[in-house]
C-alpha cells in the first residue's frame, strides 16, 4: 500500500489530514517526527550500547556550570569500580577531553563548530573512534547549551541536567524543556551557597516539580567533594539496573520521550 | 541555533515524501522533477524545543534549490494538555507549570504539546507545465 496518498489514515489521526485542497494539487499525509531520522539513529546507539551492557548518560547544563569538573571527581572515585568512557562535546578545544585523560581515562572530543547541540549521528561517529570493550558507563558530555541539546536524542539511557547555584533557582521554570527531561538534576556548586543569599535550593526543586519532574535531585559541589556519595550511589543504582534489563533483553529511554511515544504515535500502516 | 537542523531534517523528510509520492503515481521516474511541494504542514508543541518562528525563518536557507523553496511553511496549533495520574482530570496547562488544573497535582503526563511532527505536504506539479491563472 502506498503511504503518501492519505491511505495510512487512521480514525485518530484523521482530522489532522482532512483538509481542502487546491484544485490540481495533492495533499499527502505524512504524521511522521520531523527528527526521525535523528531519532532512528539514535535508537542504533542504543543498541550498540545495550549490546555491549554499556549505561549511556547524557550530561547537560549551561556553559560552565560543572559538568566536567563533575567528571574529573566522578571518575577518580569510580573508575577503579567499572570501566569509563566519556565523549566531549563542545564547539571548540579539546581541552575538556585531555581533563579527563589526565584521569587515566579515555576519552573523545566532538568538536562541533557552530553546532550547539550533538545529534545522535555525531556520537555514533564518535563511537566508532572509540574502544568499548568491557566499558560499563559511556557519559557523554553535551555542548554547554540550555535550549538545543534537550531536542536531540543521541541513544542515551538516562539525561543528566546540571544546574549551578550560581545560575539562579528559577532556571526549570526558564528552560521546562531541557529541565522535564532530566532524569536527574544535581543542585552543583554548592560550596559557593554561603557567599550567594538568592539561591533557594527548595526553590529549584519547586520548579522541576512544576514541570511533572519526579526526578531526584541532588546538592552537592566536585570542588569541595561535598555531597558526592549521594550521586555515586545513584549512579552504582543505575549502572546495576542496566546490567538488569540487559540480561533480560531490555532497554530504557530518557522517561518523558518514551512518554512522548506512547501518547503520540506515529505509526502508519 | 539547532532550528537550522531541524529545518534541513524538514527539507529532507520533504524530499523523501516527494520521491515517493512522485514514484507511486508516475511510472516514469525521470518525471519526477515535475512534482514540487506547495504546502507543508507541520505540528509544533510549546515543549518540543523548537521555536516556530526561528525554523520558520531558517526554513529558506535549508530549502534554497530544492523542490519546496516556493512552499509555504504551515504550523498547526498546539495547546499543551496534561493528564493527571492523581484525579484523572485533562486539562490545559502552561509550559513551566504543568500541573492538573483540576487538583493542582504536579503528577501528570503531557498528551500534547510537545509534538514535533511533519503533518501533511501539499504536491503540485512544477508550474512550467501547469498554466498560472
Ligand atoms: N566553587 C566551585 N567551582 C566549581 C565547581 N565545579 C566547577 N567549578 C568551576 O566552574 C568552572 C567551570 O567548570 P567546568 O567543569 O569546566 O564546567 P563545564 O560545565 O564543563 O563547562 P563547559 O564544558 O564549558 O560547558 C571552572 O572554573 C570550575 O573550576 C564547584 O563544585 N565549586
Ligand atoms: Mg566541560
Ligand atoms: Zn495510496
Ligand atoms: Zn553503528
Ligand atoms: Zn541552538
Ligand atoms: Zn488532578
Amino acid at each position: 500500500m502506498c503511504d503518501t496518498c492519505g491511505c495510512n489514515l487512521t480514525p485518530g489521526n484523521k482530522h489532522l489530514a482532512f483538509k481542502p485542497v487546491a484544485k490540481g494539487a495533492t495533499a499527502v499525509s505524512v504524521l511522521k517526527g520531523l527528527l526521525a531520522k535523528n531519532d532512528d539513529q539514535a535508537a542504533h546507539n542504543r543498541e550498540h550500547f545495550d549490546r555491549r551492557g554499556i549505561l549511556a548518560i547524557n550530561l547537560m547544563s549551561s556553559p560552565g556550570s560543572g559538568k566536567t569538573a563533575l567528571l574529573e571527581a566522578t571518575l577518580t572515585t569510580l573508575k577503579n569500580e567499572f570501566t569509563c568512557a566519556v565523549i566531549e562535546g563542545d564547539l571548540e578545544t579539546e581541552n575538556d577531553a585531555e581533563r579527563i585523560r589526565a584521569k587515566g581515562v579515555q576519552a573523545h572530543q566532538i568538536v562541533t563548530g557552530t553546532a550547539c547541540h550533538l545529534d545522535a549521528h555525531l556520537v555514533h561517529d564518535a563511537l566508532h573512534h572509540m574502544n568499548l570493550d568491557g566499558v560499563d558507563l559511556l557519559v557523554i558530555e553535551n555542548v554547554g547549551n540550555l535550549v538545543c541539546p534537550a531536542s536531540f536524542d543521541l541513544g542515551q539511557h538516562l539525561n543528566v541536567t546540571l544546574l549551578s547555584v550560581t545560575e539562579g533557582d528559577d532556571k526549570p521554570a526558564k528552560y521546562p524543556v531541557m529541565f522535564r527531561a532530566a532524569d536527574a538534576m544535581l543542585l552543583t556548586k554548592t560550596d559557593l551557597l554561603a557567599v550567594l543569599d538568592d539561591f533557594d535550593p527548595d526553590k529549584a526543586e519547586a520548579h522541576l516539580r512544576n514541570l511533572a519532574n519526579p526526578a531526584p535531585v541532588m546538592r552537592l559541589s566536585a570542588r569541595k567533594e561535598l555531597g558526592m556519595d549521594a550521586w555515586y550511589a545513584w549512579l552504582r543504582e543505575q549502572l546495576a539496573a542496566q546490567r538488569a534489563r540487559v540480561a533480560l533483553g531490555q532497554s530504557r529511554r530518557p522517561a518523558i520521550q518514551s512518554d512522548g511515544q506512547k501518547y503520540h504515535s506515529t505509526t502508519v500502516c | 541555533m539547532h532550528e537550522l537542523a531541524v529545518a534541513q531534517a524538514l527539507v529532507e523528510q520533504v524530499e523523501a515524501v516527494i520521491d515517493q509520492h512522485a514514484a507511486s503515481h508516475d511510472q516514469d521516474a525521470s518525471s519526477s522533477d515535475a512534482w514540487q511541494a506547495s504546502l507543508i504542514r507541520v505540528r509544533i508543541g510549546p515543549l518540543a524545543g523548537v521555536v516556530p518562528e526561528l525554523l520558520a525563518s531558517a526554513f529558506p536557507l535549508a530549502a534554497a534549490g530544492s523542490r519546496m523553496e516556493h512552499a509555504e511553511l504551515e504550523f498547526a496549533h498546539a495547546p499543551i494538555q496534561v493528564r493527571c495520574q492523581t484525579c484523572g482530570a485533562e486539562t490545559e496547562a502552561a509550559m513551566n507549570r504543568l500541573i492538573c488544573g483540576a487538583c493542582g497535582d504536579w503528577h501528570t503526563q503531557v498528551v500534547s504539546g510537545d509534538e514535533l511532527l511533519l503533518e501533511s505536504v501539499e504536491l503540485e506539479t512544477s508550474p512550467s507545465l501547469t498554466p498560472e491563472s
